[in-house]
């Protein structure tokens, strides 16, 4: 059975003396958009949140950072690595493809699958406690450099 | 996409592509570039696939025959590290080199 990680997270918290975990619910209809081309065709975006940065950029912190980054997407993969508080980190570390699929992406526009990437991916270190700080601060931003990379979709990748 | 089932469920986004993988392998094993590919190939059909806002596609990969893993995750072992509010480097190469740059 897949793992219930909120059970785990409300322990976690209630261990640490924070305030009770109150994880975001989205009860409403998502919003909704088909691919307006095929995937052949389209720019495809990418958005991590393992916490992946470029040697030569400032790492994340573990205490509500929401700050981004911008990884273009012809980076060297052994330039990559990874920081965050919140999962074992050793696998990234051997290849980012796990948490940050950039050659596996590179490999499909290759193959043609994907007609392009965005010029950049945008990465950020998930665990931020403060949903409302993602919401207006984090999300926003990431939303603006997004549209500005003139995409068809984009491929988030959680951690 | 996803490997946190429960947590996707509650954020409702339009679409997903769920991956039963340990967190930190959302999207494949380490040095195995067949199989990242193969997973991705499936998220990615999943643009075409779903029609219903709010739909989870469930990838059929398992990490191992035996899913110890499940349990270990599920019981909660404690693998964070403490929230230190100062960037934290994979390398003190990493740090030499941000801190160059910064100044």
């Amino acid at each position: 059975m897949p793992v219930d990680y909120i059970p785990r997270i409300q322990a976690k918290y209630a261990q640490e003396g924070y305030p009770a975990y109150k994880w975001v619910v989205n009860s409403d209809l998502p919003p909704w958009q088909p691919l307006r081309r095929p995937l052949s065709t389209s720019r495809l975006g990418l958005v991590a949140s393992g916490g992946i940065y470029i040697a030569g950029q400032v790492a994340f912190h573990y205490k509500d950072d929401t700050s981004w980054r911008v990884i273009p997407t012809d980076v060297k993969t052994t330039d990559l690595r990874a920081t965050h508080f919140a999962y074992d980190l050793a696998d990234a570390r051997q290849d980012p493809n796990v948490v940050f699929p950039i050659d596996t992406l590179r490999g499909l526009v290759s193959e043609g699958v994907i007609g392009a990437l965005a010029a950049n991916a945008y990465t950020f270190m998930g665990g931020i406690y403060s949903a409302r700080r993602v919401q207006q601060e984090l999300a926003p931003q990431l939303l603006e450099r997004l549209l500005a990379e003139h995409i068809d979709a984009v491929l988030f990748v959680p951690v | 996409m996803s490997s946190a089932l429960d947590i996707t469920r509650a954020v409702n986004p339009p679409r997903a592509v769920f991956l039963d993988y340990p967190l930190g392998h959302t999207t494949g094993k380490p040095h195995e570039p067949a199989l990242q590919r193969e997973i991705l190939l499936q998220a990615l059909e999943a643009f075409s696939s779903l029609t219903e806002p709010g739909s989870i596609k469930m990838l059929p990969f398992r990490w191992s025959d035996d899913q110890a893993w499940q349990a270990t995750a599920q019981r909660g072992a404690d693998d964070r590290r403490p929230r230190y509010d100062t960037p934290q480097y994979q390398t003190d190469e990493d740090r030499r080199r941000a801190e160059a740059a910064g100044s």
